[in-house]
């Protein structure tokens, strides 16, 4: 478990100070895929690595499997960091050594003998998939290839905990899959606790379990992935869940818009828009909609545009509101 | 032609043939051990520059930054002929002497050491700082990380900028003929400069263009050989 109490960064820049993070509160479950979501520039790289300390927080504490990472001294905090390790989007492999060298670094470097190292190594690079790759430099390998080696390397010294800090951003969608498919298959496996932190929404609807979005250096809302693709309460959830932004109707001026969304598999087969035209004689406009699988369930939403008339337009609300299984809430039209 | 055989200039270039494999060879050992020994002074200092700047991997007080920079810039702006002067005291302590090719040794390496500090600190400047994250990231000491991070991931360009610094003070050995050092620039200098034997000179010249021309092919084979970023 990892747990992260009042978590605040300042960088101090020429321009004045930037508070990265601020008073962050978070608390990832043992052997959970979490998520860390947020716009470029959000802090998530910061909060990922205040967590193994290569970013030292200025006020509140990051506790790991009961060890506080900011009381630590220098050697305690290299045998922890062993047991939290990370995988980045630049792969950051060293060039100069082959594969199994590099799945050896970790193992070199907490002094097992060589020989116990490349047998491990081996294995490994089998578990990511590459066992005839051991020869081979990172220059000749692709994409996907670099990141499972340093998935392997990441694994050499038997984690608790792995942070990926953008670990797809760099690969194309179906290396971005296959990717994600390798870290679920650890996380069931061997039981490690991932972090995940990413700008793209695709990335947590697939593998998390939990999710926080990150905003302007603070944590404006957190839960279970699939409340929060149904129901998201902040502005910048709802960036994230509907990219293009909630439509700003010129098509539909004057009209009324609210959002819908429903979530599992008991509501998708009813059919919304038509029973509000026959039970309720409300015709809608359906003005963007969106569906996507999440942890197995199907979550949509949809944008609707009320009748004008305001009697009808709320009776449609009051109906919307009492249907099984859908949220709702009105939408601003701008 | 029969003119040009029985000419002084040729005479004295065939008196002094003889002795040109040994100047080569006092020009080789020269510049090779010089190059040696500076990189040995500069080697840590270059590692230090990098490391030991704030936000480094093992950051040192400024105010000894600040002093190493200063000691480094002042000796690499001293002409390499002063600089000679002022250290060939320290020849005399050293090895008894201060003519001839021992002796310009010191002086040598102390032009030299400076200026591969530099360069042993550009080389480790390209080193990319994820690479030394990722090593931070799995509890490698400050140590781990120059040893098996930056100086093996940045070993072909430490090669190459080894191999400029070797031709360099090749050029500095020779220069060193005029205040009584061996070899080909002794040759050259003294018989081209004092006595106007230009076709001596020219030939001393010439042999010291085909040392660098080994010293730099060499060092690019070997840079390019040990280079795992290129796809083989
Ligand atoms: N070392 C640093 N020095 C100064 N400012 C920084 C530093 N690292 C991050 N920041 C600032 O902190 C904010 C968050 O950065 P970061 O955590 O990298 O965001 P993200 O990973 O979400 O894109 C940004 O405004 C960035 O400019
Ligand atoms: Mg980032």
């Amino acid at each position: 478990m990892i747990e992260i109490q009042h978590l605040t960064k300042r960088f101090a820049m020429a321009g004045g100070t930037v508070v990265a993070l601020n008073d962050i509160n978070l608390t990832i479950p043992q052997g959970d895929i979490f998520g860390i979501i947020g716009m470029s520039g959000a802090g998530k790289s910061t909060l990922v690595r205040c967590i193994n300390m290569l970013e030292r927080p200025d006020e509140g504490t990051v506790t790991v499997h009961g060890r506080a990472m900011q009381s630590l001294s220098a050697p305690e905090l290299r045998a922890a960091r062993r047991q939290i390790t990370m995988i980045f989007q630049q792969f950051n492999l060293l060039m100069q050594r082959n594969c199994l060298k590099n799945v050896c670094f970790p193992m070199e470097l907490a002094g097992i003998p060589r020989a116990k190292a490349e047998a491990r190594a081996k294995e490994l690079l089998e578990l990511v998939g590459l066992p005839d790759k051991a020869g081979a430099y990172p220059a000749q390998l692709s994409g996907g290839q670099k990141q499972r080696v340093a998935i392997a390397r990441a694994l050499a010294t038997n984690p608790e905990v792995l942070l990926c800090d953008e670990a797809t951003s760099a690969l194309d969608p179906n290396t971005t899959h296959a990717i994600l498919q390798l870290v679920q298959k650890i996380n069931a496996e061997l039981g490690i606790t991932v972090v995940v932190i990413t700008h793209q929404m695709s990335v947590v609807e697939e593998i998390c379990r939990h999710v926080a979005i990150l905003d302007g250096g603070s944590v404006v809302e957190q839960g279970e992935v699939s409340d929060i693709f149904s129901n998201p309460q902040s502005d910048a959830a709802r960036r994230l869940v509907f990219p293009a932004g909630v439509p700003t109707t010129e098509l539909l001026p004057g009209r009324q818009l609210v959002r819908v969304a429903f979530g599992g598999g008991t509501t998708t087969d009813k059919p919304l828009v038509a029973s509000l035209a026959i039970e309720c004689g409300a015709l809608v406009s359906i003005v963007a909609a969106d569906t996507r699988l999440v942890n197995g369930q199907t979550l949509g939403s949809m944008v609707l545009a009320l009748p004008q008339d305001p009697a009808s337009a709320q009776k449609a609300v009051a109906y919307i509101q009492n249907y099984p299984g859908i949220t709702m809430e009105e939408v601003e039209n701008v | 032609m029969s003119g040009f055989f029985e000419s002084v200039e040729w005479q004295t270039l065939v008196e002094l043939l003889p002795q040109m494999p040994f100047a080569v060879w006092e020009t080789f050992y020269a510049t090779a051990l010089s190059t040696a020994l500076a990189l040995v002074i500069g080697l840590p200092l270059g590692v230090l520059l990098v490391v030991g700047e704030q936000g480094g991997v093992l950051p040192l007080p400024r105010w000894l930054m600040g002093l190493l920079n200063a000691i480094i810039n002042l000796m690499r702006s001293v002409p390499f002929l002063i600089l000679m002067i002022f250290v060939l005291p320290l020849s005399r302590a050293l090895i008894g002497t201060s003519v001839g090719t021992p002796a310009t040794i010191p002086p040598l390496v102390a032009a030299a050491f400076p200026f591969v500090a530099r360069l042993v600190e550009t080389s480790l400047r390209e080193v990319d700082g994820g690479v030394v994250e990722a090593a931070q990231s799995m509890g490698a000491t400050p140590f781990q990380i120059i040893a098996k991070v930056m100086l093996p991931e940045s070993l072909p360009s430490l090669i190459a900028n080894t191999t400029i610094a070797l031709t360099t003070i090749l050029g500095y050995s020779a220069m060193a003929g005029i205040i009584g050092g061996g070899g080909l620039g002794q040759i050259a200098i003294n018989y081209g400069y004092y006595r106007y034997k230009y076709l001596t000179m020219v030939v001393a010249t010439a042999l010291l263009v085909v040392v660098v021309q080994l010293f730099q092919t060499v060092g690019t084979r070997l840079a390019a050989k040990c280079d795992k970023r290129l796809k083989r």
